[in-house]
């Protein structure tokens, strides 16, 4: 059953409409959010869990339940004061793929601005901050004036939307690095500092930003919170499968007849989410050659496992990738997979932040390693090398970055080993640009 | 990690940049900076201050604007933090300059979803004309980086030149915004791709149709 239009949450996705105050309330934001605060805190983090709503940024760790880390009581300062709280918005879409935040940010920011206040007050935060990432430039402009026109409106700030809770929304901007998106380099960044991951724990909802109890959501997790207290748990969760819950954005990039981003029920067939918003696959469906299918940070799937692979959590788990952030790089037969899967291994050898040592010095060697096997200037042994490396990657650093430079890698070994060994075998200096 | 190098402190840099001070316009701007973070807590402030004064010398210079150690040291001054913590932070983020740099910086996403789309060509298209990384052009014009991931990859490939996007290039239309820009125009920003409105399958929206003509309401449809 095809999602209907009246059930997408993102109705100016494309912004042929403006993303304006006016107008967004004419479309339904900011309708009625002080009756969903008036709900009181325990009762939307109850309707939030269970929405089955899981966090749309790479992770999908389920939303509500993340909500209710947050410490009931607060902590107490050296002065015996009680800290306070907040709320982060991770708007540092980086991920190669992605570009789904970007949507949201430009053309509906007053759903976001919406979901900072429910999300905040649910969890008793003082304020919430976004930070978007620095290449947004004219997305970041539109969030500066969307929220000023939020406080002129009287809906953010002291008593927001009459509610008798002052909640603020700053937005900050990063500068380029990709690292800010993980969640206490982020916070690492909010506080002036170089984006180097922290150590867990303790967990940013024990001490996070300035110390405080902290949650960091992304900017999709966040927009969708107003609606579904809206519309209720039940209509949310009836999209999807079990355990993957809703509707999301969809964002489809490389070889398909028509990139875009579109809102979608989860758990849509990868056939039938091409066929109907991107016209096919370039050259048609036996040109197909493998996808990437939640960033670049989940191993590649070839193409016989995907072509009828539900698009959602579980689906691409058991082909063994992932959702990631649901953004497709489609590749067909043209594409020169292990140039594909080396550039790949460059942009996380460029964004390492040097903390850890595997990651910074793996990084690198793992993408060198890469270069040689893809003109075939290398020993079949050294695939096996390189697998090993990875694996001495993987899971020893401090945050998932070493984990997502290695996982494209072993998803190229696994699938496409014997195009390693052709080239290998034919070794094509030639092939280097 | 990126390679990049500050550049050196010499007496020319000092004698040309030692005064900086904010604008007043810019000096109201960063109070207003500054209101955002917690008391105590200023030295968040130093990303858009720094982003603020580079912008700043990038107004009096006529490019995009980059950050001399003197500057550097005036944002450390206002924040009070030890200017290393300040370098610290210019140098770990890829968008502060930290050397001079042209009028237009010529950034190019070549990351996996804009290479499959053909960013090579507009490396080459870029190169043709004289541009490389780290290498600012004769006429002070063009500076040029390969760039990571935008964030622009159903519209790709795509160039961030200084604070705009130019999305759905061709070398064709990479040249036509190039050629644009060295005229002392300013291109339409956004897709190039003709009848393209945003992130919308080209063509025409497979959904929310009602939307491209008028600011649909589907509450009633609920």
């Amino acid at each position: 059953m095809a999602l209907a239009d009246k059930d997408r949450i993102f109705t100016n996705l494309y912004g042929f409409q403006p993303w304006n105050l006016k107008e967004a309330m004419a479309r339904g934001a900011w309708d009625g959010t002080k009756d969903i605060l008036a709900k009181g805190k325990e009762a939307i983090v109850e309707e939030m869990k269970a929405s089955g709503l899981r966090g749309r940024g790479g992770a999908g760790f389920p939303t509500g339940l993340k909500w209710s880390f947050m410490p009931k009581e607060p902590p107490k300062d050296a002065a015996g004061n009680p800290k306070p709280s907040f709320l982060v918005i991770n708007a540092d879409e980086s991920e190669p793929g992605s570009c789904k935040d970007r949507e949201i940010m430009r053309h509906d920011p007053h759903l976001l601005f919406e979901g900072a206040l429910v999300a905040g007050f649910a969890m008793g935060a003082r304020a919430a901050y976004i930070y978007i990432r620095g290449e947004y430039i004219r997305e970041a402009e539109v969030l500066f004036a969307a929220r000023e026109e939020a406080y002129a409106a009287g809906l953010l700030g002291k008593n927001a939307c009459g509610s008798g809770y002052d909640f603020d929304v700053f937005v900050h901007r990063g500068a380029g690095a990709y690292i800010c998106g993980e969640e206490t380099a982020m916070i690492e960044s909010l506080e002036g500092k170089k984006g180097q991951p922290r150590l867990k724990p303790p967990f940013p909802a024990g001490a996070g930003l300035y110390g405080c109890p902290t949650t960091v959501n992304n900017v999709e997790s966040i927009a969708v919170a107003p609606t579904i207290m809206r519309r209720g748990a039940a209509w949310f969760s009836s999209f999807g499968n079990e355990n993957n819950r809703g509707t999301k954005l969809f964002q489809i990039s490389g070889h398909v007849d028509k990139p875009c981003v579109v809102e979608e029920e989860m758990s849509i067939s990868f056939r039938e989410l091409i066929e109907k918003h991107c016209g096919g696959i370039r050259g048609g469906w036996d040109n197909l050659l493998a996808v990437i299918p939640g960033g670049s940070s989940v191993p590649l799937v070839p193409a016989k496992d995907i072509i009828d692979c539900p698009m959602d959590y579980d689906g691409l788990k058991a082909v063994g990738s992932g959702l990631g952030t649901a953004a497709i790089i489609v590749m067909d037969k043209s594409t020169d997979i292990v140039r594909a899967i080396s550039r790949i291994s460059y942009f996380y050898k460029h964004e390492s932040c040097g903390q850890c040592t595997p990651c910074r010095e793996g990084t690198g060697w793992m993408w060198r390693v890469m270069e040689r096997l893809r003109t075939g200037d290398a020993s079949v042994e050294e695939i096996d090398m390189l697998f090993q490396v990875t694996k001495q990657v993987e899971g020893h650093t401090i945050c998932a970055l070493g984990d997502a430079a290695a996982w494209p890698i072993q998803g190229l070994i696994r699938h496409f080993r014997p195009e390693l060994e052709r080239r290998i075998a034919e070794n094509m200096p030639e092939a280097a640009e | 990690m990126a390679d990049r190098y500050i550049e050196p402190d010499t007496p020319e840099m000092r004698a040309r940049w030692g005064n900086f001070a904010w604008t007043p316009e810019n000096a109201e701007k960063s109070k207003d900076v500054l209101s955002r973070y917690p008391e105590g807590r200023q030295r968040s402030a130093v990303m858009p201050l720094l982003d603020l004064a580079q912008r700043q010398v990038g107004a009096e210079e006529n490019t995009q604007g980059w950050l001399p150690i003197p500057v550097m040291e005036y944002v450390a001054a206002y924040l009070d933090m030890p200017i290393i913590r300040v370098v610290e932070v210019a140098t770990f983020y890829t968008m502060y300059n930290i050397a001079p740099i042209g009028r237009f910086h010529v950034q190019v996403c070549g990351t996996t979803p804009c290479m499959l789309r053909g960013s090579d060509d507009l490396i080459s298209a870029c190169k043709k004309r004289g541009m490389k990384a780290g290498h600012i052009s004769e006429d002070g014009l063009w500076s040029f980086t390969e760039v990571e991931c935008m964030g622009n990859c159903a519209s790709a490939p795509m160039v961030q030149i200084n604070d705009d996007n130019y999305e759905d290039l061709t070398a064709e239309r990479l040249d036509k915004v190039l050629d644009a820009l060295a005229a002392g125009e300013t291109p339409k920003a956004g897709t190039q791709e003709p009848g393209r409105h945003t992130v919308e399958p080209v063509g025409g929206p497979t959904t929310l149709k009602d939307m491209v003509t008028e600011n649909h309401d589907y509450r009633g449809e609920w």
